[in-house]
């Protein structure tokens, strides 16, 4: 019973970790009806950047607390995915209005390989280190409850109520403000959203603003993990189908469905692994995609698709 | 009628506009008053939804100037347009599809909401007694167009009579001065024509406000509209009240053909 609790909570926390990345995507889909390829390379970007600040901002300034350094260099990455978001939105999508979403979907695709190099001339292509403070040492919860209690790791939790609360800010945003509401206009039709005075363009500013500071987050508490590295771009690729199975234009929908994945993935490997053999892990988030595109295509808390013939 | 017609208040001069070597519109002119409602009729491609949507803002003529309220513009602004006070609907629905009828039309308010973004989403004070105002404005739209009982349902949902219904009330949630119609009556039945008109009237009576409006239904227009502006290939070939355009020549022969 503590063994499978102690897989299920792993599987929750990683299933969040998802779920911050495919709040990336989300966020651009509902506010612009555009699948935002380059949200990879937005991680891989922002992570980038971090990681270099928090290093040359103590050489610059001869800060040594690594705590100052390193919201510091939060800032500085934040602004800077505040600027990059300003220069998608006046060279590329001010040029597209009113486009097919294909058409927008291509130019991500060119955004995200732009990105993926420009990041890299600047800050390098090395392998380099995030290192905020997280606490690396597991805890045992429930010890009076199960013999030797529940192994929880410090860090996936730290990680987990970073990625909750961004969450929570941003699905209030989304369902409960006028601007949420203008956001969700853009993204069904663009003429009819400039024909009722929702500035188009200040909106598409906003919305990949906050996609990067999402991005930020996510790079930032991936980066720490698992290294800064031109891989993390692949954490997107993970990220594609938890958004399948909750939805492209459901805040809600993106955590329940990280949830889901993560533990699915961590719960599969460990029961069901020795049966057909390991490596679950790497496919199952996959095949649960495929099934649901197959039966449920708008995902669990996707708007229903309607069309009239 | 006995309603007060204004000064005027859109003066359209010398507008042309072409797509590469066609011509959608060529020298036109022509002026809309306050309070009025002002018809564009002309047979299929002959420029109606070019012409609206160059004082909309969509397309930019290359020649000619807008003047709205005293305030000349070569080019309008789809955003600027909509702050100035000119709302427009759709020949082709563009309705938010996934969300509510009521989200629909309150996002018709979007201009008129002054309360920031935190205080929204916290729910504070000004913020809360905003939001009600809003709703209570849209409620009134609702009412008005007989549509309460679709409230919450996705638009998309909703039979193609219905979206228009929504698709008007959307615009006219921005409270407009002026509004404009894009063929409000294309495609519907009798029934709901009539049921359309008598919501374009009751607007323009009740508000005030000036209607621009595009429509094929002859009867229709005769019926509803203060004046006519008659195009065809992009030129305008009459211009007046329903009755002289209905007796003006050119206009007969783009509708019925010339006998040679």
């Amino acid at each position: 019973m503590a063994f499978f609790l102690e897989t299920l909570l792993g599987g929750l926390m990683a299933g969040m970790l998802y779920s911050l990345v495919a709040l990336g995507f989300v966020l651009i889909y509902k506010a612009s009806g555009v699948f935002n390829f380059a949200q990879g390379a937005m991680v891989l970007f922002a992570a980038l950047a971090m990681a270099r600040f928090a290093e040359w901002v103590p050489l610059w300034t001869g800060i040594s607390s690594p705590i100052a350094a390193n919201l510091i260099a939060f800032i500085i990455a934040g602004g800077l995915m505040f600027v990059v978001a300003w220069v998608i939105e006046r060279l590329v999508l001010r040029h597209l209005v009113n486009q097919e979403g294909t058409t927008l979907l291509m130019a991500t695709l060119g955004i995200s390989y732009f990105l993926d190099g420009i990041g890299q001339t600047i800050f390098g292509s090395d392998i380099y280190k995030i290192d905020v403070g997280m606490p690396k040492e597991p805890i045992f919860a429930f010890e009076s409850l199960f013999e030797g209690g529940v192994l929880i790791n410090k860090e996936d939790l730290y990680a987990a109520v970073i990625a909750a609360v961004l969450v929570a800010a941003l699905s209030l945003f989304f369902q409960k403000t006028a601007t949420g509401r203008a956001l969700r206009a853009v993204a069904d039709d663009h003429q009819a959203a400039q024909s009722i005075g929702i500035p188009l363009n200040r909106i598409w500013v906003i919305v990949w603003c906050v996609a990067g500071v999402v991005a930020l987050v996510a790079g930032m508490i991936w980066g720490s993990k698992l290294g800064v590295q031109f891989s993390l771009t692949t954490v997107a690729l993970r990220a594609l189908p938890v958004v399948i199975l909750g939805g492209l234009t459901s805040v809600p929908g993106a955590i329940v469905g990280g949830l889901i994945i993560g533990v699915g993935e961590k719960l599969s490997e460990v029961f069901l692994g020795p049966y057909v053999g390991g490596g679950i892990e790497i496919w199952f988030a996959y095949v649960l995609a495929l099934v649901f595109l197959l039966f449920r295509p708008q995902g669990l808390f996707g708007e229903k698709i309607i069309d009239r013939v | 009628m006995s309603k007060k017609i204004g000064d005027v208040i859109l003066d359209v001069k010398n507008i042309s506009l072409s797509f590469g070597g066609v011509k959608a519109l060529t020298d036109i002119s022509f002026n809309v008053r306050e309070h009025e409602v002002r018809a564009i009729i002309g047979p299929n491609g002959a420029g109606k939804s070019s012409m609206l949507n160059c004082i909309n803002g969509v397309y930019t003529p290359q020649q000619g100037s807008i003047t709205f309220r005293g305030q000349s513009f070569k080019h309008m602004d789809s955003h600027q347009v909509a702050v100035m006070g000119i709302g427009r609907t759709f020949q082709n629905l563009a309705l938010f599809k996934g969300m509510s009828v009521l989200d629909n039309i309150m996002s018709g308010r979007n201009l008129k909401i002054k309360s920031n973004i935190l205080m929204q989403a916290l729910r504070i004070g000004p913020a809360e007694r905003e939001e009600i105002m809003h709703r209570e404005a849209v409620e009134r739209i609702i009412d008005f167009l007989e549509i309460q009982a679709y409230r919450k349902t996705p638009v998309g949902q909703l039979p193609y009579g219905l979206q228009k219904r929504v698709d008007l009330g959307r615009a006219l949630a921005m409270e407009p001065q002026v509004l404009l119609l894009d063929e409000p009556m294309a495609g519907m039945n009798v029934e709901e024509k009539q049921d359309m008109c008598r919501f374009v009237l009751d607007v323009n009576d009740e508000f005030g406000t000036t209607v621009v409006l595009i429509e094929h239904d002859m009867g229709v227009v005769m019926d509803i509209s203060d004046r006519v502006v008659v195009l065809d290939y992009g030129k305008k070939i009459g211009d007046g009240t329903p009755d002289e355009v209905r007796n003006n020549e050119e206009v007969i022969s783009a509708y019925l053909g010339t006998s040679h």
